[in-house]
């Protein structure tokens, strides 16, 4: 079964194996509004925790992506690249960003399960 | 000094505004549909924009009123009808924008619309230019609402009657609930649209039947993507105290007759008229999707820098990266070739004619 965890960027990240697929959560595409432009890791290149690995841009401004975890980017999705209106419909199932074949899987230990990035979410919200 | 509020605020609360300080004031960002739609619903419908913070500086008394003001403003007061309105600037004595305003003859003097952010510091200057020999009113009793997009004269008079036959840049006296009200066919989106002053009481009542009516509210981040794709300028970004009109490519909003006259600044731009300015505001459109925000470095294809963005984002309507920005002037013609510095790339883009979204003005009714 696969593994759903979160970070305090607001980032989610599901692994297989040694698979991850990560994008931003709902929470954070409340808080971006609409997104009108997104730009992704290049394929084969290699990212490192909470390193930057992307930007989103809003009408209002831009964020950087961070990558949870540190792994070599095996796949990227072109979708959201050409349409980043998807992001806001679907952000935590066909609109991931990019797939990490990751190095160390203890960098998993220290994101927050779906209750507490909830609970995160609505207290840094409020 | 404590953040103000609008008469609007509990109506900006009910349809779900996210509210943000902005010169001091807590204004709505967005509403629930978000600024796409906003923007959208604007241009296809109409859209209502509480700009209350803005200030209504009513100056009156005396004969030599005009006189005294055409040595402050580069507009042609004198020629100015009553009820008809001229856009112009208030400038320190090197020709620099203070604030961009819309200047109003009304019955017994002139009505001035002010940028919220300036509007207390143009109160001064104003006061201290004309001598204290006027009677400057500030008024803080009245609520400011814009009606705009190809449905406001529509939805706007069925809630005032007779409003529609304004023409552009023009005002009047109109009753709403047995109180005056002052209605300008003016705007800041490039679509037809109102301005109505209002007193604060009558203000939320007024706004609640626009909605019946089919109108929604709009907030400042549709306002700003609007009045970029219109290729208007905003205060604090596009235009400062550093920037000439002559610069910021606004000199057709100095009339011919008034170059050679004397007012704060016009030595200044007597100059620049006739040799020309170092740098101009032009309109960028980036090659590709990327987006170039204020302060963004401009260089040239021999990798100088030659200018910065003063505005930039995503136009809903033009569906493409936006923006504008002073450049050296040897570099304003239109498709001249350059690059914007973005997140340590250089990104290709043109220089294009302003504005990237044509007025959407009802033919025969407006004159521009």
């Amino acid at each position: 079964m696969s593994e759903v965890k979160y970070s305090k960027e607001h980032e989610w990240i599901k692994l297989d194996g040694d698979e991850a697929t990560i994008g931003i959560t709902k929470h954070a595409t409340e808080m971006l509004g609409d997104i009108v432009f997104a730009e992704l890791p290049e394929k084969g290149s290699n990212v490192d925790k909470d390193g930057t690995a992307g930007v989103v841009e809003s009408t209002k401004a831009a964020s950087d992506v961070y990558t949870p975890v540190s792994g070599e980017v095996i796949d990227t999705n072109q979708m959201i690249v050409d349409d980043p209106s998807k992001i806001n419909e679907d952000p935590e199932e066909s609109a991931w960003f990019f797939k990490l074949k990751i190095k160390d899987k203890s960098e998993m230990d220290s994101l927050m399960s779906k209750e507490e990035y909830e609970k995160f979410a609505k207290e840094t919200s409020a | 000094m404590s953040i103000k509020k609008t008469s609007l605020n509990n109506l900006h609360i009910k349809y779900g505004a996210k509210l943000v300080e902005f010169a001091g004031y807590q204004m709505p960002i967005q509403y629930k549909d978000g600024i796409i739609q906003e923007h959208k619903y604007t241009r296809s419908h109409s859209g209502i924009f509480d700009v209350s913070h803005m200030g209504q500086l009513f100056i009156s008394g005396g004969d030599d009123l005009t006189n005294d003001l055409e040595k402050i403003f580069p507009a042609d007061l004198k020629k100015l009808k009553t009820n008809q309105s001229k856009y112009s600037f208030l400038m320190n004595n090197k020709g620099g924008i203070l604030d961009d305003l819309i200047i109003t003859k009304t019955s017994d003097g002139f009505l001035i619309i002010l940028n919220a952010a300036c509007k207390y510091n143009d109160y001064e200057v104003i006061k201290s230019k004309l001598d204290n020999q006027y009677k400057l009113n500030l008024d803080e009793s009245l609520s400011l609402i814009a009606l705009q997009g190809p449905e406001a004269k529509n939805v706007l008079n069925k809630v005032i009657r007779g409003c529609d036959s304004l023409k552009f840049m023009n005002g009047n006296n109109y009753v709403y609930k047995n109180e005056k009200v002052y209605i300008t066919r003016s705007g800041y989106t490039g679509e037809d649209g109102f301005e109505i002053s209002i007193k604060h009481s009558d203000a939320e009542t007024f706004v609640e039947s626009l909605i019946k009516n089919g109108s929604k509210l709009i907030g400042l981040g549709a306002r700003d993507t609007l009045r970029m794709e219109a290729g208007l300028c905003l205060y604090g970004n596009d235009l400062d105290n550093d920037t000439s009109p002559i610069e910021a490519n606004l000199k057709w909003a100095i009339p011919k007759s008034r170059i050679e006259t004397e007012f704060v600044g016009s030595e200044v731009l007597k100059n620049q008229f006739q040799i020309g300015v170092k740098k101009l505001r032009v309109g960028i459109k980036p090659d590709s999707k990327v987006i170039a925000r204020g302060n963004t470095k401009i260089y040239n294809d021999k990798n100088q820098e030659i200018g910065k963005v003063t505005s930039g984002t995503f136009g809903p309507s033009v569906e493409h990266p936006i923006a504008m920005g002073y450049v050296d002037n040897n570099y304003s013609t239109v498709n001249t070739k350059i690059f914007l510095e973005v997140r340590g790339k250089k990104i290709p883009a043109n220089i294009c004619n302003l504005p990237f979204y044509k007025k959407n003005y009802v033919k025969g009714e407006i004159n521009v």
